[in-house]
Formats: structure tokens, sequence, C-alpha cells
């Protein structure tokens, strides 16, 4: 009877942390996971508990996913706690997305367009196919491994590229298409943009503050409400504009100095999903924007986010809201996996009270039951 | 109106568990006739209607419709594929929600052209002059054509459902509560539009309302329902008039008070 | 060319291959009509061409001679990776000539080529339920398919007319099969749907991630839904290839510059390049 009460129950919390260290560790013959060998090898779980924890640390990040066992959303969740401890100076200007420093940049409208299509470290041509030539000790080569095609006659590719990134101040695609009118602009606002982890949501919800809580949302969330536009659970007919991968610098502007310093450089994935709008009284059809932007390189994070954006968007357009990711409260309330994750275990607590009276109540109402059809 | 009965149910019964819906229930209507089905809220009118109308099926009874060639049809052993043919053709079915007749995502016009391309209208000329004349017809702006329901009244929504139901003239109307969720001043509108196209198009209409005043500016007969049972039935002005069985002589006077 | 050594003949096992074919069987049998198959887990991601792919699989033999194109052309990357992944699997010949290949998969065209026959087209179809914008429950759009009850259809181009004018639908543009199935085209540009009807070549649909195979059989009538006064018209750039001066073929925009340039060339590779080949002869002649 170990899981017996919350009451007394503090050598059985003790005991169960032994455990859950030593659980941890894993067979003591087995070589202990350094931090750098998560940062380089697992480098897209650092990605996403960065994102969904809100903080660009990749050291931490690091640590938590080890001392979380691997568990994404547990890390996520340690390193959302430690970033709440930390005391906040101020904030940044805006990154300048079209200044990235390019690893990757792809688009599905134009075959080809300035500055070509990069497909820079990608997943999307390999075959997936098991490759034991990774499961063996042995070290495995640096040259770019028989799974990544790399097609010479792809229109506007680029030889191998560095990892320090091969391009820099590349047109964006919806300004292209904005030259010709067809992208709905969107006006840079002055109003200061609330702060999703200072202030809680309220709605409706602005973009701004719609746009943070899913940057830091869950990303099996988000792919399933992007996912749900398409199959006709909202009105979408998205196009990748653009996707972007790559460096950015981050400035800040002290208030004293009066000009912008540059503190860093982040690793950051956009996407720019062109979306149909069919226009209104006031305005002729165009295209409008969906909008995805995260930490690292989490490209189906920023595609799910932007499709998302662009449901949400379906009040301000003018476009009947029916579905579910077209719903802001639906999205928001749940898209964030601490939040959930809490909630959700949370009924693994005792709830022994509660229960009893449930208990009573369906006890009740069974007799009286009874006793009419009894009659 | 001819003595072939156009709808005609017998010994309908439902049971919800220990609660019976319907208990043995029998009712014909007649080309051209009007039919309101009256009583309180759980009485079963509306499961009668839905049985009637081939949407819900009855544990006992039968409901047999005759097409316009005379031939007798049981309802419930149709098929589905007949069945929807007769839903979108014959039969119209008007909610006491407009929203749940109406596409609030399909224009006024869109809404009232469902059926007629449903049946093979493919012209779009025609579609446009059919919904302009119906909207007219049910004093709809024409030219909210391309509005969607949406930006309508709750009247107008009402009007507009029953625009779409009437446009392929069907012969028999399921009507629920058609004035449920309207003002008064909105209500009286209605019933007037409504005597007004059942008299011209010479619709067979079974009414399913708890609006004594309803029943008797629409109705040519009525049936009295009260805990799944037809407690009386019989000519409108006899019935609400000379009210033989005590529930009926209640809900009239309940109407008086009020 | 011989297939990789420890997989079977086309990737799939015998066993998956003969579930296929008489999914395909059914769905040639009642064209237009969507089949559900056991669609497997494929080595490429859901929504990249797997359904396409196993088709290929299921029909495809060792003296066939295979072509990939995606948006028309046979260098896009997801043509070549899937070319690359028959070569790998099938050991079969490749080609980007149209008229040499006995089996075409295809994502978003047609080719110029008019199809003759003994081909096979298989198409790659991410959603094959041409309602799903107008009512997502599957279980309803089967309802609809079973009684041809396609009225919201025609619904929805009269409300695009009503809106626009004219129908606005310029790709997956819904076709009616042998006057009983709605289907979808797969989204091809609607530039493409007259190729649709009464091609000798037979046409299979694969949508892997919604488990659906259908087809349309050689010479099969196809209609683009229309209204009388408001009949189908395909359409495409007003402008000649500027590689190969075509009028006839679907083109592609290619931005040129970041200050408004763009040009137009022909989406299908093989029909402009042979174009180009044919006038370079000429001129030497």
């Amino acid at each position: 009877m170990a899981y017996v009460a919350v009451k007394g129950g503090e050598r059985a919390i003790d005991a169960a942390h032994a455990w859950l260290a030593e659980t941890r560790r894993g067979d003591a013959a087995v070589p202990e996971l350094s931090l750098a060998q998560i940062e380089q090898q697992m480098g897209l779980a650092v990605d996403r508990v960065m994102a969904e924890g809100a903080c660009y640390d990749r050291g931490l990040a690091a640590l938590a996913i080890k001392q979380a066992r691997g568990d994404l959303i547990e890390a996520a969740f340690l390193l959302r706690a430690y970033r709440t401890t930390l005391p906040r100076f101020g904030a940044s200007l805006p990154i300048d997305s079209g200044a990235m420093r390019i690893r990757r940049r792809i688009s599905a409208t134009y075959k080809d367009l300035p500055g070509g299509q990069v497909l820079g470290p990608t997943f999307d041509y390999t075959h997936r196919l098991l490759d034991f030539a990774l499961a063996g000790d042995r070290p495995v080569s640096q040259e770019p491994g028989r799974e990544s095609p790399r097609p010479a006659s792809l229109a506007g590719s680029q030889p191998a590229p560095a990892p320090a990134g091969i391009a820099a101040g590349l047109p964006r695609v919806t300004g292209i298409l904005a030259q010709e009118g067809l992208m709905a602009p969107e006006a840079p606002g002055e109003a200061e943009p609330p702060d999703l982890t200072r202030e809680p949501l309220a709605f409706p919800a602005g973009r701004p503050l719609r746009l943070q809580a899913l940057a830091r949302g869950d990303e099996g969330f988000l792919l399933a409400m992007g996912y749900s536009t398409q199959r006709g659970y909202g009105n979408a007919h998205p196009f990748v504009g653009e996707i972007r991968m790559g460096e950015v610098a981050v400035e800040i502007l002290p208030p004293e100095l009066g000009f912008a310093v540059e503190i860093g450089e982040i690793t950051v994935t956009e996407c720019q999903m062109v979306n149909q709008f069919a226009g209104s009284k006031t305005e002729p059809p165009q295209f409008t924007r969906g909008y995805g932007l995260v930490f690292g390189h989490g490209e189906r994070k920023a595609m799910a986010m932007s499709l998302v954006d662009r449901a949400l968007r379906a009040d301000e357009l003018g476009e009947e809201a029916t579905a579910p990711a077209q719903c802001q409260e639906f999205v928001l309330y749940h898209c964030d996996n601490v939040e959930a994750t809490g909630f959700v275990e949370h009924l693994k607590l005792p709830h022994y009270v509660d229960f009893q009276s449930e208990l009573e109540k369906v006890r009740e109402m069974r007799a009286t039951v009874l006793r009419e059809a009894a009659e | 109106m001819s003595d072939a009965p156009l709808l005609e149910a017998r010994g309908l019964s439902l049971r919800y568990g220990p609660i019976a819906a319907l208990d043995e229930v029998g009712i014909e209507i007649h080309p051209g006739e009007v039919v309101a089905i009256v009583g309180e809220s759980g009485s079963g009118k509306t499961t009668l209607l839905r049985v009637l109308s081939g949407l819900l099926r009855p544990e006992a009874g039968s409901v047999t419709y005759r097409d316009p060639e005379g031939t007798p049809h049981a309802v419930h052993s149709m098929g589905e594929a007949a069945l929807r043919r007769l839903h979108r053709s014959d039969w119209g079915f008007v909610h006491q929600n407009p929203r749940d007749g109406l596409r609030m995502g399909v224009s006024a016009g869109g809404n009232i052209g469902e059926r007629l391309m449903a049946t093979g209208a493919r012209h779009y000329g025609g579609l446009r002059a059919a919904a302009t004349e119906w909207l007219q017809r049910v004093e709809i702006d024409p030219s909210r054509i391309d509005t969607l329901p949406g930006k309508f009244s709750g009247g107008m929504q009402q009007r507009l459902q029953i625009a779409r139901t009437l446009v392929t003239h069907p012969r028999l109307v399921f009507m629920d509560e058609p004035t449920g969720g309207l003002d008064v001043s909105v209500q009286a509108r209605l019933l007037d539009l409504l005597r007004t196209l059942v008299a011209e198009l010479g619709l067979a209409v079974l009414l399913v309302t708890h609006d004594i005043a309803a029943a008797r500016l629409l109705a040519h007969r009525l049936l009295v329902m009260r805990h799944g049972k037809v407690v009386e039935q019989g000519l409108t002005d006899r019935v609400l008039d000379d009210p033989q069985h005590e529930y009926t002589q209640l809900l009239v006077a309940s109407v008086l008070a009020a | 060319m011989s297939a990789e050594a420890g997989y079977n003949f086309g990737y799939l096992d015998e066993n998956t291959k003969r579930m296929i074919r008489r999914a395909l069987l059914k769905a040639v049998a009642v064209p237009g009509h969507q089949v559900p198959f056991g669609s497997r887990e494929m080595p490429l991601p859901y929504g990249w061409g797997t359904g396409g792919i196993q088709v290929t699989a299921s029909v495809i033999g060792p003296d066939d001679t295979l072509k990939v194109i995606d948006q028309g052309a046979d260098d896009t990357t997801n043509a070549v990776s899937i070319r690359r992944f028959f070569a790998r699997v099938a050991g079969v010949a490749t080609t980007e000539r149209t008229g040499e290949a006995t089996v075409i998969q295809t994502r978003h065209r047609i080719p110029e080529t008019p199809l003759r026959e003994g081909q096979i087209l298989v198409y790659q179809v991410p959603m094959p339920e041409p309602l799903f914008r107008l009512e997502p429950r599957v279980a309803e759009t089967k309802r609809m398919h079973a009684l041809a009850d396609y009225g919201l259809m025609h619904v929805k181009l009269y409300e695009d007319i009503a809106r626009h004018g004219h129908v606005a639908i310029s790709y997956n543009y819904p076709v009616m099969v042998a006057d009983r199935y709605l289907m979808s085209p797969s989204p091809i540009p609607a530039f493409d749907n007259p190729k649709l009807h009464r091609m000798p070549a037979l046409q299979l649909f694969g949508a892997g991630r919604e488990k659906r195979i259908y087809a349309v059989p050689p010479y099969t009538d196809v209609r683009s839904l229309d209204f009388e006064d408001h009949p189908f018209r395909p359409v495409r750039a007003d402008a000649p290839c500027a590689l190969c001066g075509s009028r006839e073929s679907y083109l592609d925009e290619v931005v040129t510059d970041d200050r408004g340039g763009r040009m137009f060339v022909c989406s299908d590779t093989d029909y402009c390049n042979t174009r180009q080949a044919a006038a370079t002869q000429e001129a030497a002649e």
C-alpha cells in the first residue's frame, strides 16, 4: 500500500524520488549522457523544449531534457518554471527575419524565385528507412548521408550549405505578392503588444497575444488543429508562401544609450502561409497571411502555427467561424501543454471527498429510478 | 379535398424508457388540408411530427404516403434514398429554429436555390429568377439575395426558411413551431404570410404548435395531444369553442386567461 | 538496374499488393467511387504521395518504364525522390519522356502530350472527398454519394457565381464521372480537367492518408460541373511559354527578381523540352 494518502506520504515521496533518479540514470554500465551530447545530437528536441518552454537557452533545455528523462513536455515545464525565476531587464526590438542568415528557405508557390530555394538540413526527401549504419558503435562518417539527395537539376538549388548559413537579406515571397497588391497588407502596430508571460489571456485576444500563445503552444496540439483546417473543419486553402530557417540578431535599445545594441543571435523558423480570401464589400479578393514563428528549427510547429493563426483570423476577415480551430477560446485555452498536462494529470491526485459525495448522489438517484420502476 | 388521404398513420407507439412518447396515435391529412397538433411541451407532438416525416422510426404502427399518382408508400420501409428524394421534392420541413433549416454559410439566394438544384435545376439565371420571386413572396427585399442569413432578423430568417422549403411546390409541409422563437408582433406577420401562401399553393400542412392562436388562424382541423395520446380532435372552431376533454378545456382557458 | 536487396519488388509485400489490386479492380468497376483500402505506412510521409506510390507499387512490373512528375516537372524534388525510390526498390527503367512511359505517377498535373491506350496514369491524391469543404463528416458524405445527393456542390458553384461572377475553383475542380459519382480530380489545375474526359489511358487515384482508391477507366465520360448558362471554362495564363513559345500548355509563373519581374514557362518540362529540341532541329535544317 505505497499509494496511501497525501498524509504521511513523505517517506513514500522520498523513496519515489530516489527511484526516479536511479531510473533516470539507467544502467550505470552505460556511459552517462553529457549536456553537450544532448545539445548537439538531440538538437531538434532541444529546439522544441526551448519553444514550448518559452526560453531560448540551449544548455538549460538540454539539462531539462536530461532531467526529464526525454519527456519533452516535462522538460518544457522545467524550463518554464526556471524562466519565471529570472529577472526581466527589458524587451528586445522586433527581430528582422528578412535579414536572416539563411540555412533553409523554400517556397511551394513559386518554382523559382530570387535567391533560390535552399533545402538545407531537412528530412523532407529522405526515404524513411531505418539507417542501421547509425546503430553501430563505430563513428558515423561526417559526409552527407546517402539519404540526402540533392538533385542537380533543382532550379536554383545551392550547393551543400555551410552550417553558418549561406545567404542573408533574401526577399520574402509575401513581399513579392504584396508588390502586386495581391497580399493583404499588415500594418505594424504602434501599440505596445501585450505580454502573455506577465498578463493572463484575455478575450477577445488580439493577434499579437494569439501569436504569443501559439508560439509557445504544444506542437502536437497545433499540428492537430492545423490538420483539422485542411480536412474541412475550417475554411483553409493554404499554400506555403515561404519557410525560412536560420540565424537572426537580437537587439535591445537601452534607454540610456538611445541606440540599439546587438546582444546575440538566435535560430528561428518562420513560416508564411498564403491563403485565399474571397474579398468583401470593401476589399477585393486577395491573399491573406497565416504566420508562424518558433525558436530553433521547428518547421512542423511553424507551419501548424501559421495554419491556426490564419484560422483564428476568421472573425477579423468576416468568415463564418464554425470549426474548433477558428475558435479563439478553444485554441488558446488548450494549446499550452504545461497548463494542459497539469490539469489532466491532476486527476491522479486524491479526490476522495468529491467522489464520496458523487457516490451518495448516484446511489440516491438509482434508488429513485428503481423505486419508480417497481411501482 | 379528395377522399384519399395524403398521409395516414395508424397505431403509432414509441416509448422513451418508461415514458410513452406516442401511445396508439392515428392521424390522417388530406391534400390542401392544414392540421394542427397542439399540446404542451412533452406531450409527444414533436415526436409525432418526426415519426410522420420518417425521421424517427416508431416501435409499432404505420405511416402511409400517397404519391401524386395515388400509389401508397409505407414511409418507414421505403429506404433512405427514396425518403430523401421525398423530402427534397414532395415534402418540406420548416424547423422552429431557422438555423436548423437554413445553411447559414450560404446566401439567401443559394438557400432558396438548393432544393431546385437538388432536383436537377442547372440554369443559373433561372435559379436567380426563382430566388428573386420567392424573396418577394416572403416579403424580403430581393436586393438581399446575396446576403448571408446571419445578417437577417429572426423573422426574416424564418421567412427565408419558408421560401427555401416552398420553392419546389411541395404537396405536404411539416412545420415544427414555426413561430416559436419570435416576438408577438413578428409572429402575427409570419402567420398572415403563411396563411396566404398555404391558400395560394394549396399546400397540405402538418403544424405542430403550443400556440392555440396560431392553430386557430391556420388550421382546418385540430388534434390535442397529452402524454403521447390524442385526447381530442375535430374541426378547429368546434374544438376551441366547445372543448370536450378537460385537458383541452384547460388549454383553451389558459389562452383566454393570458 | 536491380531492386534493392532485402525488399520485395516494389517495396510492398505481395499480399499487400493483392489487397490494393482488389481495391483497384473494384474502383475500375465503379468509376469515380472511392474504395477504402488498407493503406500502409510508407517510408515517405503521408501527404507526399503515399497513395500514388502504393498504387504504382501494386501495378508496376519489371518490364514497365516509370515516369514521375510533380507540378508537371520531372526535376522537382518530390518527383526525383519518388523516382529514385522506385528505381531502388523495383529496379525498373525510368524515363522523363511521356511517350515512353508505361506508368506515370503524377502530382497536380496531367501531361500535355495526349496519353494512349495501355498507359496508366497514377494520381497522388491528398483529399479524395470532393465534398469535404462543404461537409467534413465522412459518414455524411458517404451517404450523399450513395444517394447521389449532390445539390450541395451546386450550391457552392452558385455561390461562387453570385459572389464573383464565375466559379472560383481554379484547381481540384469537381467532376461527375460516368454521370454517377462526383469525384475530386486531385489538385490538378482546372485547365487539365478536359483531359480526364474519355482519356484512352487508365487513370488510377490513390489517397494514402485518407485510405481511398478510385479510378476512371479508359474512355469514360468525365464532366466538370457547371451551369447551362455558365459553362465550364479552363483557364491558363495569357502568355506564350518563354522557352518553347507554346500557347496551348499550362504555364508556371517564375519570379525573376524582387522588383516585379517574372516570366512564364511550361509546367510540363518534357513537353517544353521536346518542343524546344524540335525547334532547334528545324532551325538547323
